[in-house]
């Protein structure tokens, strides 16, 4: 279902989370609120779950107003960034929460939390209890038990923040896999901005409890809207007020006349792409990326004087 | 390694000493005092039915007075740590003076509040009513002292993860709240119970120890001394520390148990 909100607001004491921030979720999209520490993110995701009270502003889910519901009626599934599961019961009786709560019958819930369990690949833990799981599978249980009520949208609170490297990559690919298959609308908060555009459909960039954008990832990397956006959504070298994305930078093998000459400071070998540390004739430090291949072609190396050509900087209005 | 293996047997040998100075030795003097007169002296010792009375009185009410605590301490403790009010350090530091009070200054004022002439109306001495009382007022700190660490660490998402599932406030408290803080609540009660069940100081003034009505068993002990019967007094002592232990630990295990997976 379809998740708007429209005009929220909201502060706690002198600090101002949200201010006047209205987002649309289509119906079966999956959107990620991506901003810093303290850009209104979770703030605004806990008022769609009904965890926090909007100041000002409505929340309305499928076309239904529920701002005074409280979260226990407003049918939806919400994962905390450290799961919090319950952890006096088993993975088993976690899954099986929200079913009890709502008396079904034995053999529904018993069903019902046998095919999750399988959906989130735990099958066989069902008798452990939490302190028995690793990260990732305290993760997976948290969904399985947000998904056993059929929730009509899915709000996930930065979760895969807490694992490691290798794990958060699994559970991503696995996150959008799953949302493939069963299309619950769903809202997760980042704040890696890799993350959400591996993952999500959409981006809302949030920063100082405002939105700056909105859009598909590819419109955010090609077309920022403002400074905090473009510096924000991948790597960035600021030039005076111009701003040139490192991989835009050219490092030419000979000087045609459009250039300017750079010292290269530090050549970093990361795989595939190499980073370039330059120094411009006016001191101004930049970076510039290139393939392995091209730093290999180029003979790149410390101490090097080359010509580089820097186009398209992009000049944002004040 | 081989110093920290040395420091490890020298602090063994110390905590044997003390504890042997302080505890073992006493027991077991106690339990050889009950003993001289063979076991068929202490049976009569702890069969005489005012030692009956005064040890059912003390098994009896201290458990009330631990079920009272378990509730109150535990809203105590919620109060103190989920809500905010003005005063609330001061309120929480007076949760100490029972402890921080002699006990016989406690029976005092309990004595001239709730007494002959009571300032409030209210007067209880001389009745099962003033045991309560002043129990009560000298265990209150254990339950609220050992929930409010385990309540402060508790994580509030768990009860958010519960509602968002569907669970409105009562089946939150039932199914998420108390199974977690029962460990903390069980051992605050074992302490409670064990210390209600040796109180002397604030019940010897406010009782008025009137044999089999509200005579308790360490009072009854002070008075078998006074009388110069120590083998009695030192059979009902045994009769009021075996239960104290055997409490102690059924509720030391039942809370382990509970907190296996809890913490």
């Amino acid at each position: 279902m379809a998740i708007e909100a429209r005009h929220v607001s909201k502060r706690f004491g002198t600090f101002t989370a949200l201010d006047d921030v209205s987002v649309t979720v289509d119906d079966g999209a999956l959107m990620a609120l991506l901003g810093p520490s303290g850009s209104g993110k979770s703030t605004l995701l806990r008022i769609i779950a009904g965890l926090e009270t909007p100041d000002e502003g409505e929340v309305v889910i499928g076309g239904e107003q529920v701002t005074d519901t409280p979260a226990r009626s407003r049918g939806v599934g919400f994962v905390f960034q450290h799961y919090a599961p319950f952890k006096h019961m088993t993975v088993h009786d976690n899954v099986a929460f929200g079913l009890s709560v709502r008396r079904r019958p034995k053999a529904e819930i018993e069903a019902r939390v046998k095919e999750l369990l399988g959906l989130v690949r735990l099958d066989g833990l069902a008798e452990r209890y939490p302190s028995q799981l690793s990260g990732g599978q305290l993760q997976r249980m948290a969904l399985a038990r947000a998904l056993a009520v059929q929730p009509k949208v899915l709000l996930l609170d930065e979760p895969f923040g807490a694992l490691d490297a290798q794990v958060r990559g699994e559970l991503r690919e696995w996150l959008r896999r799953l949302h493939e298959e069963i299309h619950v609308t769903t809202i997760f908060v980042t704040h890696d901005q890799e993350e959400a555009m591996e993952v999500a459909e959409q981006i809302v960039v949030m920063n100082k409890g405002r939105i700056e954008q909105t859009g598909t990832p590819r419109d955010l990397y090609e077309s920022p809207s403002n400074e905090f956006v473009m510096s924000f959504i991948g790597p960035v070298n600021r030039i005076g007020d111009a701003y040139v994305r490192p991989h835009d930078v050219e490092i030419l093998a000979h000087d045609d006349g459009s250039a300017t000459e750079a010292l290269i400071k530090r050549v970093v070998h990361l795989g595939f792409e190499v980073r370039v540390e330059l120094t411009l004739p006016d001191g101004r430090d930049i970076s510039a990326q290139v393939t392995r291949a091209n730093a290999a072609e180029l003979e790149l190396h410390e101490g090097q004087i080359l010509p580089v050509r820097l186009p398209r900087p992009r000049v944002f209005a004040a | 390694m081989v110093g920290a293996r040395g420091g490890s047997v020298l602090g063994k040998g110390l905590l044997g000493i003390y504890l042997s100075v302080l505890v073992l030795l006493p027991v077991a003097a106690l339990l050889a005092k009950s003993g001289t007169g063979g076991t068929s002296q202490f049976w009569r010792e702890i069969s005489n039915p005012e030692a009956v009375a005064a040890i059912k009185l003390t098994l009896i009410i201290s458990a009330i007075v631990v079920l009272i605590n378990a509730i109150f301490g535990t809203i105590i403790a919620w109060v103190l740590v989920r809500d905010e009010f003005p005063g609330k350090r001061i309120v929480n530091a007076l949760i100490d003076l029972p402890f921080a009070l002699p006990t016989i200054v406690a029976g005092v004022v309990l004595l001239a509040l709730y007494g002959k002439g009571s300032p409030v109306g209210i007067d209880v001495a001389f009745t099962r009513a003033a045991i309560v009382l002043a129990l009560l007022f000298v265990t209150l700190p254990f339950v609220v002292r050992s929930v409010q660490p385990v309540l402060h660490e508790l994580d509030v998402s768990m009860e958010e993860a519960a509602e968002s599932l569907g669970a409105g406030p009562l089946t939150v408290l039932r199914r998420i709240v108390l199974p977690s803080l029962a460990p903390a609540i069980i051992s605050g009660v074992a302490l409670s119970f064990a210390r209600a069940v040796g109180e002397f100081g604030s019940l010897v003034l406010i009782t008025g120890n009137l044999p089999f009505k509200t005579e308790v068993g360490s009072v009854y002990v002070f008075g078998q001394i006074q009388n110069e019967n120590l083998p009695a007094a030192a059979a009902v002592s045994v009769v009021l520390l075996v239960a104290a232990l055997v409490v102690l630990a059924a509720l030391t295990l039942l809370s382990r148990w509970r907190s296996k997976h809890v913490l």
